[in-house]
């Protein structure tokens, strides 16, 4: 029957969270929500995507999203293909542009994009028939990161709105912190962005963010703490602290979480590094949602992969 | 809603009769048979398939366990045309159901193809023993060979009309309405 209002997405691409509605992120958590019995069945496949072709195109190294989304594409039915940088005639000097054609003339239904520039996903959508997804274009967006963050505290809270949320760590160039920022925001939590001064751009209040440079501010309260993986390989930039640093000024430890909320749930994006930005008791402790959030990865997944499918040629045939 | 002309054929009194016909009769099939288990199709079959249970149970059985089922990730029509796909729902059969008697239970039954997909949707999750169909009305035009075994009332229409259940947990008020052609909205009879 349906009868109820429709609901759907407005683009048949999902190149970040910037640009979606409230009712866009709730319709993907609430399909990803239907979704998360498939994973606990002996049988985990549903023939909904069966003859979909799905390119995973991974030009900057990535192994947790790169499985996630090929497992969600699996569970799904669709066939999928993987592209990866060391792999691809990409590393031997072919344009982003050319690559494309390449892929499309596969006929695929969705291209799955993780690349180091911004932009490279709605590059590809203006050129491409099929749906783009974005899987981390650069410092951009990381949707399904964020939503997936979303999906995970809503699943320990209930809600989303009203949440004081404290997101640490190089805010400057994780694309992760400003997909969530944008999700959040949009969805009424509170987003506290706490971290070196030299690593938070500025301007972020204007998002609707609270900037902080003391972590003991910016947890206290906060019902989610979310961790930021420090990249090992900016550490020479001059931007950085020594991690020794960094771990006293920034690392979640036990002690710190003290200010929270009495219920806190701490995240990580992956891959940790322990002692860092995560002390290891916290990781592997009873707050610690980590691992949720993987498992949580394929629903969400699974969830856009579905939608977006019903949209597929909307525009193109416009 | 549809704008065509609106027809109620049976008032609230009419399913109560045809649902304790459907109690009885799926009784007498299975009264030599424990662990009898309800699933209901999402949307309209689900308060229908917890108002059967508290009916077999009032017929002096123990009442069934009752779950739901969406069909939707098992539909034949997902790629035909750039339309939104329907909203999913959550899938959930509170019973073992390898071994189980599964009586399926839809609002109404009409090209068939809801209930093709509900039986391959049955089939991931287990390996029930017998799996029988329960609708509340049969308005005939079936497009695929599937049969109902307990059909609470048949309903003589044409293709192009619709037939609308309405279930108070859901609408407010029990009846089922025949909607006449010349209707503008397309609605999946599913």
């Amino acid at each position: 029957m349906t009868r109820d209002q429709p609901v759907r997405l407005r683009s048949r691409h999902l190149l970040g969270i910037d640009g979606l509605e409230a009712e866009e992120i709730a319709l993907i958590l609430d399909t990803a929500d239907s979704l998360a019995e498939i994973a606990t069945r002996d049988i985990k496949k549903v023939p909904t995507l069966r003859g979909k072709t799905v390119v995973n195109f991974f030009v900057e190294p990535s192994t947790r999203t790169r499985s996630s989304f090929e497992v969600a594409e699996k569970r799904l039915s669709a066939d999928t293909i993987n592209f990866s940088a060391s792999t691809s005639s990409f590393a031997k000097g072919e344009t982003l542009l050319d690559t494309a054609r390449n892929l499309e003339s596969m006929a695929p239904d969705f291209i799955v994009i993780r690349h180091s520039q911004p932009g490279a996903p709605h590059f590809l959508a203006r050129h491409c028939r099929c749906s783009i997804i974005n899987a981390g274009d650069g410092a951009h967006e990381h949707p399904t990161q964020a939503l997936l963050d979303a999906y995970t505290i809503r699943r320990h809270k209930g809600r989303l709105a009203g949440l004081r949320v404290a997101i640490v760590g190089d805010i400057l160039n994780s694309r992760v912190a400003r997909s969530n920022l944008f999700l959040l925001a949009r969805m009424g939590a509170q987003v506290r962005l706490c971290g070196p001064p030299t690593l938070i751009p500025p301007g972020l209040e204007r998002l609707g963010a609270e900037v902080h440079h003391v972590l003991d501010r910016a947890i206290e309260g906060a019902d989610v703490v979310m961790a930021l993986r420090v990249q090992l390989e900016r550490m020479h930039s001059g931007a950085f602290p020594s991690l020794r640093e960094y771990a006293t000024l920034y690392g979640i430890t036990s002690e710190r979480l003290k200010g929270a909320a009495s219920d806190v749930i701490v995240m990580h994006p992956g891959p940790i590094n322990r002692g860092v930005e995560l002390a290891g008791d916290v990781a592997d402790g009873e707050r610690s949602v980590i691992l949720e959030q993987v498992t949580n990865g394929v629903a969400v997944r699974m969830a856009v992969l579905y939608l977006l499918a019903g949209e597929i040629g909307r525009e193109a045939a416009a | 809603m549809p704008s065509g002309k609106r027809v109620r054929i049976v008032d609230a009194a009419g399913i109560d009769r045809a649902l304790g016909q459907l109690a009885r009769d799926v009784l007498e099939r299975n009264r030599a048979f424990p662990g009898v288990g309800l699933v209901g199709i999402r949307t309209r079959g689900v308060p229908l398939a917890l108002r059967l249970a508290r009916r077999l149970e009032a017929l002096g059985g123990a009442a069934p366990p009752s779950g739901m089922l969406d069909i939707n990730l098992y539909r034949d029509d997902l790629s035909l045309k750039a339309a939104p796909h329907p909203v999913l729902r959550r899938t959930e059969i509170p019973f073992d159901i390898d071994g189980a008697r599964i009586v399926l239970v839809d609002d109404v039954l009409f090209t068939g193809r809801t209930i093709r997909a509900a039986l391959d949707g049955l089939m991931d999750l287990g390996r029930p023993d017998a799996i029988q169909l329960a609708v509340l009305i049969d308005r005939g035009h079936r497009e695929v060979p599937i049969h109902a075994d307990f059909v609470g009332q048949r309903v003589d229409t044409a293709r192009d009309e619709q037939i609308e259940v309405r279930l108070a947990e859901i609408d407010g008020a029990d009846e089922v309405l025949l909607i006449r052609a010349g209707t503008s909205a397309p609605e999946a009879e599913r």
